[in-house]
């Protein structure tokens, strides 16, 4: 017997008997018995729920909690309490994709409200219900614009996240589409640098914004030059900085791409996040993934289907623009939630509070002596500097004391040495930042 | 039982041709137009293009299936029925009297490797 | 029934949260900058957000209240505990690029959840880095075009596909720059092995198969495949989708299998989130580990560790995969444990086959003999009806409706997966309820024509959704 299984031997009795085989192994009959494993499997036994919540009690106190300075991709933010007591409910977690649309409305509603919150962040036209991560999303719209431009290459910003870069690369060997890095100068996307790479087998430029290093770039011309080219400018931004900062409708981006982790999500050790795309009336067709729109049904109710489903690939088969079958559903009614009830002066507050908290944190590291300012850098929330101190055991220190220290660039490029990327979000409060600068003049 | 016209070629991949003065009118046939269902969108090249016979020049999209239109001539495209493209459930209702492209046919010859009704009707068996 | 989206209960002035006060000081950003264009979002308080969801929950059905019969989902029971166990700090705050030696505990979930998966699939180790299956058959076509690559042989651009594959198979060969090939089925539904071997040549890099097939019926010439296409060369992938009919008893890796993939969402118990977040881990044999997407997780002496290698196909994710999901597939291995595990495909494939057995009469069964976790009827016995109509009827006697129109092998197509934690009263109940439906099909068609009707919205409009696409709010303002 087992909680999970509810078969009595008179159920298994009766349901054989009806089937009108002898025992559950003549189910398998047809199955040659020499495949069959009568292995005894190295697995644990079966563990009873008090041994389960005792066995991950040990497990997680294996885990070690920091106050954190690190971005780099995935940053501390706030996670509104309401969050979790709703997307908890079996409603929305132990539901299906909304293929059957008449019981699953729920479901359907809050992905137009996500769409309609991608949209109007981004300044784009529409937005598809979510996509994995950031960094998938931004291998989508590649796609999307290989296949819009019927060239083979895309540009790509050196000051894009290198693991979003990572995962461009084995995405474009598999399809044979050539990747070119664009120089950075002091952590700016080099125009001179992209003005000589751009010829007509480009199919799009990819920027982030704020970039990886953290600055807030201007981008200035790129809009003419890309389109002058004939080639998508396609953007990856963080969308909890747009309520803030200038959209990418308004650089002239074609595609608006990236990782909502920032709108409310914690670092779950890298995963579950959920990525976004959102682009212009023009490229709706191409866009991959599902998008929810709004009809009528046989009453003239109003009501929401996933539409668009013919470019999908269980349609079009090997003509499909991409093979996504699901989207991070749960994630995007996490994150539209989040944007909900952080709301319209929420979102900015938030936003200018983890602007604060970065420059405070850069003036207040400056001020102890060890840190020097790199170049004219301007920031959002993460900031380079370089350590006049052995960066290895100063970050060693802090941990010691509790405290995740910034990004040490050398891991991301040799080239970096002594550089280090510190971030500070809208959790972290003046005392933390204070006792870190503190630790670090004393070290 | 699909309508299928007598003073046109077919294409196996269920285009239509109507030749007039050296230019071929393009679209799709009542069989096709079946199977997809109700068409919602419908893209094809544009005016300059070039088209190749077996080669495709846009694509036709209904609600539950997409599929790609092959030209069943070569040549250049000189006209495209924008009316068709803003109003594609017309393609449902009359296939034959909705044409999508006009082409200038670079090679006249290709008809001859197209289907006439009997075998394209045989094609649909 | 409540019909608001939250841009339609939002009030200028109100708010829904709070922030601590700013005690830093007040930086500027230069207005060249700055976002121009105006910022409509909702202004809602706390309690209308809530009270909104609630209500928006209200017209969903999830598996823990109602039968779930998807054909291909395994819409299995989500035990709470998993949730439990990932409602933790210690799991949840926990920055991707710390320190390994900070983050012993998540790397011993992904190690011990491959170990668990190798030994029930027969393959050797498991990448959690694929977000969901569909990005899993990415990675697993990817491994075996680079494993050809690396011998050298670079004629290899070909990749069999049944039939009666499943959509994303021959989609994902596509986005891998490789071309699909398909091989037919024979009458009784399986791979046609005759026709199989002129295929098999030296440009033929694998096969994707998944087993039991779509049909819910197994391949029983797997070994017999299996040994073509490798004495061709090729590899063999296997579509886990199904693998729920196979747990415990059967292992892909000793049907000669090199490469897999496996939907925790389906076979492991974690919950569909309405479309996600998922899990689509890749296994591989020890041969081909090294080709496994970047980072791996080793384990040295007692230590976990994240390998980065050249040899790999590179990076698909940003960061590990979804961890969360992986946890709670993990926690559900230790409940089911070694002794309950080989009993999982042996419940669902007698519920499935109990299903065939009672519906046979009023639904066509096109391939006869046993089935295993999954039956495929072809619409009505007396077609007075559609599959589609049949469907909506269902969601008025409260049912959410098997897969329908897959798979595409046949017109009325209707796919049914009841899982093992089903119980025979609730079998007997949905057999009742589709045995009405059928003969309401023959008494009064129209009722199934124009179903649902006790929906909160009823049949929708989708060739208006298609045409003129209203994808946000400020589309419909």
């Amino acid at each position: 017997m087992f909680k999970y299984f509810p078969h009595t031997n008179k159920d298994i009795e009766e349901m054989l008997s009806k089937i009108g085989v002898a025992s559950l192994e003549e189910l398998f009959a047809e199955i040659p018995a020499h495949i069959k494993t009568n292995k005894d499997f190295d697995l644990p036994s079966a563990k009873s729920e008090q041994e389960i919540r005792k066995h991950m009690q040990d497990l997680s106190n294996r885990n070690e909690e920091y106050t954190s300075f690190l971005g780099a991709g995935s940053y501390d933010v706030y996670t509104p309490s309401i969050i979790g007591a709703l997307t908890s409910r079996q409603e929305f977690l132990t539901s299906y994709t909304p293929y059957q649309p008449e019981i699953s409305q729920g479901t359907l509603t809050y992905i137009f409200e996500f769409q309609s919150m991608i949209c109007e962040l981004t300044g784009m036209d529409v937005s598809n219900a979510s996509v994995y991560d950031g960094a998938t999303a931004t291998a989508e719209a590649m796609f999307m614009a290989i296949a819009a431009t019927k060239r083979n290459k895309v540009l790509v910003s050196s000051a894009v996240n290198p693991r979003v870069i990572a995962v461009l690369r084995t995405y474009a060997k598999y399809r044979d589409i050539e990747i070119e890095l664009i120089e950075t100068e002091s952590f700016y996307t080099s125009k001179t640098d992209l003005v000589n790479k751009l010829n007509h087998e480009v199919a799009a430029v990819i920027v982030q914004n704020p970039n990886f290093f953290g600055t807030i770039e201007e981008f200035s011309e790129f809009e003419e030059l890309i389109h002058n080219n004939k080639s998508l400018y396609i953007m990856n931004v963080d969308p909890s900085t747009l309520s803030v900062l200038k959209t990418p409708r308004e650089y002239g981006a074609d595609i608006a791409c990236g990782d909502g982790q920032t709108l409310g999500i914690p670092y779950n050790f890298g995963g579950p996040y959920v990525g976004f795309m959102a682009t212009t009336e023009k490229y709706l067709r191409r866009m991959p993934g599902r998008i929810c729109g709004m009809t009528n049904d046989v009453d003239g109710k109003r009501g929401f289907v996933l539409t668009l489903q013919a470019r999908e690939q269980h349609i079009r088969r090997e003509k499909a623009n991409s093979n996504i079958c699901s989207n991070q559903s749960l994630m995007a009614l996490h994150t539209v939630i989040y944007m909900a009830v952080m709301g319209k002066q929420g979102l900015i507050d938030v936003a200018k509070m983890a602007y604060n908290n970065a420059h405070y944190l850069e003036e207040k590291l400056l001020a102890t002596k060890k840190f020097e300012k790199v170049d004219k850098q301007v920031f959002f929330k993460e900031f380079v500097l370089k350590s006049k101190v052995d960066l290895e055991k100063l970050n060693e220190y802090l941990l010691e004391k509790g405290f995740l220290s910034g990004l040490d660039l050398k891991q991301v490029d040799p080239k970096f040495k002594d550089l280090v990327m510190f971030c500070a979000t809208e959790v972290r409060t003046k005392n933390e930042i204070d006792e870190f600068v503190r630790l670090v003049e004393v070290f | 039982m699909s309508k299928i016209l007598e003073n046109l070629k077919y294409a196996a991949s269920h285009e239509w041709v109507r030749v007039e003065d050296g230019f071929a009118y393009i679209g799709i046939t009542d069989y096709a137009q079946d199977s997809l269902g109700s068409i919602v969108y419908i893209e094809v090249g544009e005016v300059g293009d070039e088209v190749a016979q077996g080669e495709e020049f846009g694509a036709v999209e209904s609600v539950k299936a997409a599929s790609d239109l092959l030209s069943p001539v070569s040549g250049e495209i000189v006209e495209v029925n924008e009316n068709v493209l803003d109003n594609t459930e017309d393609v449902n209702g009359d296939p034959y009297g909705s044409w999508l492209i006009k082409v200038k046919m670079s090679d006249e010859s290709e008809l001859d490797n197209l289907l006439d009704p009997k075998q394209y009707e045989e094609s649909l068996d | 029934m409540y019909d608001k989206l939250i841009f339609e209960i939002s009030k200028p002035g109100r708010i829904g949260y709070s922030l601590p006060k700013e005690k830093v000081g007040n930086y500027e950003i230069d207005s060249k900058l700055t976002r121009k264009a105006s910022l409509d979002m909702p202004e809602v308080t706390e309690f209308d957000v809530v009270r909104h969801y609630t209500n928006v929950s209200q017209k969903n059905y999830g598996v823990d209240q109602g039968f779930y019969p998807l054909g291909s989902c395994t819409m299995k029971y989500n035990p709470k505990i998993n949730d439990e166990v990932v409602n933790n700090s210690k799991f949840t705050n926990i920055h991707p690029l710390q320190n390994v030696a900070s983050t012993q505990g998540s790397l011993e979930v992904y190690y011990e959840t491959s170990r668990m998966l190798a030994e029930l699939t027969g393959l050797h180790e498991f990448s959690f880095n694929p977000y969901a299956g569909a990005q899993g058959e990415a990675v697993g076509i990817m491994i075996m075009k680079q494993y050809h690559i690396n011998r050298g042989d670079l004629k290899r651009t070909k990749v069999i596909v049944p039939d009666s594959a499943h959509g994303t198979n021959p989609a994902t060969v596509s986005v891998c720059g490789m071309e699909v090939i398909q091989v037919d089925s024979t009458e009784d539904g399986i791979v046609d092995v005759e026709k199989l071997k002129p295929l098999l040549n030296d440009e033929v890099a694998g096969i994707m198969l998944t087993n039991p097939n779509t049909l819910g019926i197994f391949e029983r010439d797997i070994c017999k495949i299996s040994e073509m296409v490798h004495e061709a060369g090729g590899l063999l992938y296997y579509d886990g989708a199904n693998l729920n009919a196979l747990l415990g008893l059967y292992r892909p890796g000793d049907m000669g299998f090199d490469i897999m993939h496996i939907n925790l969402h389906k076979t492991f118990s974690t919950p569909h989130g309405g479309g996600g977040p998922g899990s689509g881990p890749v296994g591989v044999t020890k041969e081909l580990a090294h080709l496994l997407p970047n980072p791996r997780v080793l384990k040295e002496g007692n230590m976990y560790h994240l390998s980065y290698s050249n040899d790999s196909i590179g990076s698909i994710s940003g960061f590990y995969g979804n961890f969360l999901v992986v946890l709670r597939a993990y926690t559900y291995l230790l409940t089911l444990g070694k002794e309950n595990v080989k009993n999982v495909a042996n419940f669902a494939v007698l519920n499935a086959n109990y299903i065939k057995e009672s519906l046979k009469d009023d639904y066509i069964l096109p391939i006869k003999g046993l089935c295993k976790h999954e039956v495929v009827f072809d619409g009505l016995v007396n077609k007075n009806a559609t599959t589609l109509d049949v469907a909506k009827r269902l969601l008025d006697y409260g049912y959410h409706p098997p897969t329908i129109y897959f798979p595409l092998i046949f017109h009325q197509s209707m796919m049914i997966e009841p899982t093992e934690v089903e119980s025979k009263e609730t079998l007997d109940d949905f057999i009742d309820v589709m045995k009405k439906i059928a003969k309401e099909a023959e008494e009064n068609p129209e009722i199934l024509k124009e179903a649902p009707h006790h929906t909160v919205v009823r049949r929708l409009d989708e060739v208006k959704a298609a045409k003129s696409p209203k994808v946000k709010y400020k589309d419909i303002l």
